[in-house]
């Protein structure tokens, strides 16, 4: 199997808190990982080591490797800059930029890191929103603020966003929690498609969203990695006891 | 009737609160109103075409203006905000994305420490450190003194700002792979501008008025000053000059000077709310 990212012996404490405690899995190309867990249990923390976004909190210290593509994104000399735009984050809020019009925000990253000429942002712009089904909402008002838009629509550009600067691996936190039934059900026809040009790993709380749009998923309690696999198998023959109390319902 | 009567103590009681809150909002707008309308009345006769255009005239002579003093002090705001704003701004980029460390505390206490100093002290220090070695009063020292006026107000009022901006914002920007200084500067920095905005204009409303820190550096100057090696002229010093020379004529000019004084600071507060209150 072709292995994306690889966990080795993940350890992450913020000062005396020990959130995630030796975590080893593999997260397969051209896939999407669910992570399940109840709150508390480590599940953004695991999900924020693989784009080192604990670098910025100075009382997090992160323990172990994560190979992506085989090297260590934890490696000595190795820029977190670099890796975050390998590996780009959609976060539970939308948080598009407020002070950016939808045009802008699309092309965020360019925008931040320099320049971009008009008619490669014309296009980026374009393909991008078309990928996240976003640009028959928008096309007529694409220099308006993105604050205008609803949540769900929101939270699209944000995906939008997302893909425009590339990455390889897309991580998820709760995408859509924050969103109605029906733009809820948008983002997961996105994600489906989405798997076939990038990695995804997807936290959330919603057991039937895990079973519809993972192939693989983990379940953690506690900091620890309890069991991970097939998403099919996981949700009908779990290995362990806690994981099926919690697919089931019984606790969490 | 208990009912009635307690009833009826709470609607007095009522009655008493507002007005005695209506009297303590007119004894703080009482004491601004008589400055601003003696100003006023003792200024207005003295703004003239000339007194925009001419530099005083020599001692006793009728006439003249204050056109000196108005480019110098707007010299001096200049070149002070050149050198306080950077420090201030990326003193408080450093303290809200940045810091956590004990340099963090070091700058808020320095910044602290250096916003209670009495200005005229700002002003002794700038004259030793400053004036003496390069053996003279100048411009540049003037704002040298009103920078360090300026840092302490802008390095604060700037990290609420930034930090009132969420963690997501900055946290969105990140994970597009763009490094923390440029996330600082285009995002954070950006979003807090308005508020930003509104320091900057009070830290020059404050310093647009100080006369002690300039007493030892800047000097003052009668006439126009040729370069920022030399003393300069400064609407709060020829204020100062003329309201304790003996002559009517300068009299007159120090009360059209602290008019204009006023109306500038008025200026700027108004603009400072203006900014305060713009959403983007
Ligand atoms: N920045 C932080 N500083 C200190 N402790 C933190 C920080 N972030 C997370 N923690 C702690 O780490 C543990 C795991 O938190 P985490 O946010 O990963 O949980 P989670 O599984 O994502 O929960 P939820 O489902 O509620 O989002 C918790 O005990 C939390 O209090
Ligand atoms: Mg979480």
């Amino acid at each position: 199997m072709n292995n994306k990212v690889t966990v080795e012996n993940l350890n992450v404490h913020f000062g005396a808190t020990h959130a995630v405690r030796d975590v080893s899995i593999d997260i397969p190309a051209n896939s999407v990982t669910a992570i399940i867990g109840p709150s508390g249990c480590g599940k953004s923390t695991m999900l924020r080591a693989i784009n080192r976004m604990h670098d910025l909190v100075p009382q997090a210290r992160v323990a172990g490797k994560i190979l992506l593509d085989g090297d260590d994104i934890y490696a000595k000399g190795t820029d977190p800059v670099a890796i975050r735009r390998r590996v780009g984050m959609v976060f539970q809020k939308p948080n598009p930029f407020p002070a950016m019009s939808i045009y802008d925000n699309v092309i965020a990253g360019y925008k931040l890191n320099g320049r971009l000429n008009k008619d490669e942002a014309d296009e980026l712009v374009e393909s991008s929103l078309r990928r996240v089904a976003l640009w028959d909402e928008v096309q007529d008002r694409l220099k308006r603020s993105a604050m205008e838009l609803s949540g769900g629509q929101q939270q699209r550009l944000c995906i939008a966003r997302t893909i425009a600067v590339k990455p390889e691996v897309i991580l998820m936190d709760e995408p859509a929690s924050a969103l109605d039934p029906l733009s809820t059900l948008k983002i997961e026809e996105l994600i489906e498609e989405l798997k076939e040009r990038y990695t995804i790993i997807i936290v959330t709380h919603n057991m039937q969203q895990a079973a519809r749009v993972s192939d693989y998923t983990a379940f953690f309690y506690l900091g620890e990695l309890i069991e991970w696999g097939g998403t099919k198998r996981i949700f009908t023959t779990p290995d362990k006891k806690q994981t099926e109390d919690y697919i089931t319902g019984r606790f969490g | 009737m208990i009912a009635v009567n307690s009833l009826f103590g709470r609607k007095t009681k009522d009655r008493l609160m507002t007005a005695l809150m209506a009297a303590a909002t007119a004894l703080v707008l009482l004491p601004l109103g008589m400055i601003f309308f003696h100003i006023v009345r003792m200024g207005i006769g003295s703004i003239n075409l000339d007194f925009f255009i001419h530099i005083p005239q020599p001692t006793g002579e009728a006439g003249g203006g204050i056109a000196n003093g108005m480019v110098g002090s707007f010299l001096l705001i200049v070149i002070a905000s050149l050198i306080g704003l950077p420090i201030g701004i990326l003193g408080a980029i450093y303290l809200a994305d940045y810091g956590g460390g004990p340099t963090s505390t070091v700058i808020r206490f320095s910044a602290d420490v250096l916003a209670g100093i009495p200005s005229i002290i700002t002003g002794m220090v700038v004259y030793a450190l400053l004036v003496v070695p390069l053996h003279g009063f100048s411009a540049l020292a003037g704002a040298v003194a009103l920078a360090l006026i300026m840092i302490p107000i802008v390095l604060r009022t700037t990290e609420e700002q930034l930090k009132m901006v969420p963690i997501t914002l900055r946290e969105a920007s990140l994970a597009l792979g763009v490094p923390l200084w440029r996330t600082s500067l285009k995002v954070t920095l950006r979003s807090a501008m308005t508020g930003v905005m509104t320091g900057i204009l009070l830290a020059i409303a404050r310093i647009a008025g100080e006369t002690a820190p300039l007493l030892f550096t800047a000097l003052g100057n009668q006439f126009w000053s040729r370069k920022l090696t030399q003393p300069i002229a400064a609407l709060p010093l020829q204020i100062f000059s003329f309201a304790i020379a003996p002559y009517e004529d300068w009299h007159r000019l120090a009360w059209g000077g602290a008019l204009l004084l006023v109306v500038v600071m008025f200026g700027l507060s108004l603009a400072a709310r203006y900014f305060g209150r713009i959403k983007h």
